[in-house]
């Protein structure tokens, strides 16, 4: 093991440009995952802030009793998938509007808009059917004139997340897959350029693992660098993003941990590849 | 020790390089492997260090059979095996003591071990005073020295030499001879490969002689009364 680790430092060093460059290839294979994931991160929070907003809006036919709307609003509210139901009067719905809308406040007048009860879901069940399922339900009382909850908003926006969410995860496997070619490739090279020694170690009667150790570690600490380059650019980019543009989040230790793992496998696989393929050539 | 048992070899481009190769190498046994260019020498050796795998037949070298062996198995069977070749095959930048070292090296020989058996190994073929010289700062004939010290450092049964002289002058080539007959003479066994017969006539030796992948004549045995070809 010592010994396969010197090697893999000779390696190294006997060709400083080739690692250099295998290890900036993997950065910017990752760099480029990095920056996908960081998109994805940042529309998926946003989603979420929109989502938490999503609400049933039930309007109430002028004149109903207060105790019909308690008795609906206790019985939606223990529905499993509602979080809770406020009533908003027509007073209460003027104040709402002429805040939203303060251009048009003097337009407004007393009893121009209907009571409504609104209902917002528990978080998990803010999806379009879920949605459309209890507005539905809300719809059945009488005395329920109509229900908003701006079904295609809702709609479009699950349609966003999904694409969003398979568009990082198809792009994310083919950079990966990209990467692990590229760095097969400098390894290739690395293993070509000392195929001599190899040919001698298996001579002499080195076994597989061993003459495959030292490119291993070699893949593996390219692999390593790469990741944590990868992710210094990442980190480097949301940082540029947030000054000049939009507040950015950026991933978490968890995820930034699983990047640079996620570079080792890569350096590993490229290298287990390549020797691979030569030791079942020789 | 080295058996081949009606051993033939067919490569799927070049076609049949070896057919009815039966012989055996008894331990201690000093052998020529000779014949032309392209009659089979080369195949021969690389079945016997079990870089090629028989196409019929069976090559057994040390109880390990060459059909079935695996990869694992082969290379700890090279560790009891010294093999030499024409070119030398030397890391060039690594010096003479480093070479011979690196066999023992990559076969997890423990540290302290080494560097008694490279002295002892250099100091068998001649080259104590060059321990540290580089390749290209020996003569072909040192080189061809420091490779059999490589071969010899993990004291195998048999050294395996294909035209161990073929790049040397007369002078180195007699040298390396003798030190051939030296290391056979503490037992160990040699199977060397030539075309160059003044040097087998020089001495007493076994003589196997190939063409066109047959085994044409062998010393040890008495010469077929067949019309064709030896044993099946």
């Amino acid at each position: 093991m010592r010994l396969a680790t010197r090697e893999a430092f000779t390696g190294f060093r006997k060709s400083p440009l080739l690692s250099v460059l295998g290890i900036v290839t993997i950065a910017f294979s990752l760099f480029a995952f990095g920056l996908f994931a960081l998109v994805a991160l940042n529309i998926r929070n946003a989603l979420q802030a929109v989502e938490e907003r999503v609400e049933i809006r039930a309007f109430v036919a002028d004149g109903t009793s207060p105790e019909a709307i308690a008795t609906a609003m206790g019985d939606i509210g223990s529905f499993p998938e509602v979080q809770q139901v406020t009533y908003v009067s027509p007073d209460d719905a003027l104040v709402r509007a002429k805040e939203e809308m303060r251009e048009f406040s003097d337009v407004f007048e007393s009893g121009f808009l209907p009571g409504s009860m609104d209902i917002r879901l528990r978080p998990g069940f803010r999806d379009p059917a879920t949605v459309k399922a209890v507005a539905d339900r809300a719809g059945t009382y009488q005395f329920v004139d109509d229900v908003r909850y701006g079904q295609e908003w809702v709609e479009k926006l699950y349609r966003l997340r999904t694409l969003a969410t398979f568009a990082g995860l198809a792009l994310g496997a083919a950079f990966a897959l990209v990467a692990v070619i590229i760095i097969g490739a400098t390894i290739r090279t690395a293993v070509l350029a000392r195929s001599r020694e190899i040919a001698i170690m298996r001579l002499v009667g080195a076994t597989d693992g061993f003459v495959r150790m030292p490119f291993l570690i070699d893949g593996f600490v390219k692999g390593v660098l790469g990741g944590l380059l990868a992710l210094g650019m990442t980190w480097f980019a949301a940082q540029t993003i947030t000054r000049h543009m939009i507040q950015t989040e950026f991933f978490d230790a968890r995820v930034a941990a699983l990047g640079v793992i996620a570079g080792a496998l890569i350096g590993l696989l490229g290298s287990l590849f390549s020797v691979g393929r030569h030791l079942k050539e020789v | 020790m080295i058996r081949f048992q009606g051993v033939g070899k067919e490569y799927p481009r070049t076609g049949i390089a070896l057919s009815h190769i039966t012989f055996h190498l008894r331990k201690g046994e000093f052998a020529f492997l000779t014949g032309p260019s392209g009659s089979g020498k080369s195949t021969i050796l690389k079945l016997a260090y079990m870089e090629e795998k028989p196409s019929h037949g069976d090559v057994r070298v040390s109880g390990l059979s060459g059909r079935g062996a695996s990869r694992r198995e082969v290379a700890k069977l090279r560790r009891k095996l010294g093999i030499v070749f024409q070119d030398f095959r030397l890391l060039e930048d690594r010096n003479a003591e480093a070479n011979v070292a690196f066999a023992l090296e990559v076969t997890d020989t423990p540290k302290a071990a080494i560097q008694p058996r490279v002295h002892r190994a250099l100091a068998q073929v001649g080259l104590a005073s060059k321990a540290t010289s580089f390749p290209r700062e020996l003569s072909g004939g040192e080189q061809q020295r420091v490779a059999i010290a490589r071969a010899l450092v993990n004291d195998p049964f048999v050294l395996i030499a294909d035209e161990p002289t073929g790049n040397l002058d007369d002078r180195a080539t007699r040298g390396i001879f003798q030190l051939l007959r030296d290391i056979n003479s503490t037992g160990t066994a040699v199977l060397m490969a030539t075309h160059d017969l003044d040097l087998v006539r020089r001495a007493d030796y076994r003589v196997i002689e190939l063409n066109h992948g047959r085994i044409v004549y062998d010393s040890a045995e008495p010469p077929p009364t067949e019309a064709a070809g030896g044993a099946p």
